[in-house]
């Protein structure tokens, strides 16, 4: 399994907060580092990667079960050009 | 200056600031977006909580304009800064709790300190001169640009051209001649700029961008200030002013009734924080008190809640009445009736 560098708990927190939370650990974060997202609003299935595409990070996974959402984020992702996959 | 010139667009999520920003990059500005997160924006909140809602597709629309423009976007917390704003507004309030022009003015002083500290340099809005009463008239555009200590480096690109030339134009930066002067209420000169740049899709314009201004949840925030000893407020009372029905029964305390399983399921994350009541013997919602209660109250409280439930129409209710320390107790109560519901007790 991938290294995780860094977690965010964003549970119980509604949208745009976990995306803000996230934005603010990523800019702790270095290039290739790893951020593990859980959250609880399913807002956050659009906005994170969303977030992510115009940031040009890359969102490596997202899984959901028991209303939580999983998601890992890969720090300005490797040569994922930002704006091109949707 | 830098080579290529920078501005940063104040990106609210609807079309004028959209406009505003596709205005400027087309002049081959660099522009990022912000988008400033006060605890009140309509983005997101309420549509996460209620069930129906969680069904439709969601999406965060300052997110969806910056990614349509291709622009990198901001999204800063202002939620503690903001208090202030809406607490002891300079120029007052619009017709509900918005405190618009003051509003304006923090957030271009926001993004004038994000200038600074990121070295752009200017600050864009897709205001448009008399389309919003408080605002975005004559005479308090330049209190904005004042306020805010943002000075001539604020530039509206869709009414530049009512206003004076700001230093972007001055210097160069932009071509005023290609800017506009939109004026007034009408949508249509912005339809037209939308069609010509090929946007089809853009959230609708409304009447504002945050729960300020909306008259039932103003009437909620005014209650609330007015039950307790002090206007401040956390993040936590505010979301909570977005769910449930709310009822006062008494002055000393608030039922926030659930009113369906969206928001039961929202309200059980508060379950530590209030006493709270459920029916035990019928399908029935999840109601949080707000109060110090008496027996006497919460026996109230539980006729009341009864009345919200599958139960409503039985002799006995049974309701669980949970403490904050956890303690169960169990009451058999009478529902009330429709008519012994005072619509006075309606927050
Ligand atoms: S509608 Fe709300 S967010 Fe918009 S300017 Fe007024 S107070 Fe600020």
């Amino acid at each position: 399994m991938a290294r995780i560098d860094r977690e965010l708990d964003a549970r119980r927190l509604l949208c745009p907060l976990p995306v803000i939370r996230a934005q603010d650990a990523i800019a702790d974060m270095r290039s290739g580092e790893r951020l593990r997202v859980v959250a609880t609003d399913p807002g956050v299935k659009n906005d994170i990667p969303a977030w992510c595409r115009i940031n040009g990070h890359k969102v490596e996974s997202m899984d959901e079960r028991d209303d939580e959402i999983v998601l890992i984020i890969e720090v300005e992702g490797f040569g994922a050009p930002a704006f091109t996959d949707h | 200056m830098s080579t290529q010139a920078k501005a940063v667009s104040l990106v609210s999520g609807g079309l004028d600031s959209m406009l505003a920003t596709r205005a400027i990059m087309d002049q081959g500005i660099h522009v990022e977006g912000i988008n400033f997160f006060t605890g009140f924006c309509v983005e997101g909140h309420t549509h996460a909580i209620r069930q129906e809602d969680r069904q439709k597709p969601k999406r965060n629309n300052a997110l969806w304009v910056a990614e349509q423009l291709g622009i990198k976007l901001h999204i800063v917390d202002v939620i503690e800064e903001y208090k202030d704003v809406l607490l002891n507004p300079r120029h007052g309030y619009g017709q509900n709790m918005n405190p618009c022009l003051d509003c304006k003015g923090f957030m271009v002083r926001k993004a004038y300190e994000w200038i600074q500290q990121n070295d752009f340099d200017f600050i864009i809005t897709g205001e448009v001169l008399g389309q919003r009463p408080m605002s975005q008239r004559k005479d308090t555009m330049p209190v904005v640009q004042r306020e805010s200590g943002a000075g001539d480096l604020l530039l509206r690109p869709l009414c530049a051209k009512h206003l004076p030339p700001t230093l972007p134009e001055r210097e160069g930066w932009v071509e005023r001649d290609k800017l506009f002067a939109f004026n007034g209420r009408s949508r249509k000169p912005q339809m037209a700029l939308a069609q010509e740049y090929g946007f089809t899709d853009y959230a609708t314009p409304a009447g504002g961008c945050c729960f300020l201004t909306d008259k039932a949840y103003s009437e909620k925030l005014v209650d609330m200030w007015q039950h307790r000893s002090s206007r401040d407020y956390q993040l936590d009372d505010i979301m909570l002013l977005k769910v449930g029905r709310h009822l006062r029964p008494r002055p000393h305390f608030k039922m926030i009734i659930s009113r369906e399983e969206g928001e039961g399921k929202f309200l059980e994350g508060y379950r530590k924080q209030f006493l709270h009541l459920r029916t035990h013997s019928h399908a029935g919602p999840l109601v949080l008190i707000d109060g110090e209660v008496s027996d006497d109250d919460i026996h109230l409280a539980a006729r009341i809640a009864a009345r919200y439930g599958q139960g409503r129409d039985a002799e006995q209710v049974e309701i669980e009445v949970i403490a904050l320390d956890e303690q169960h107790q169990m009451l058999q109560v009478r529902p009330f009736g429709q008519d012994e519901i005072s619509p006075k007790w309606r927050v």
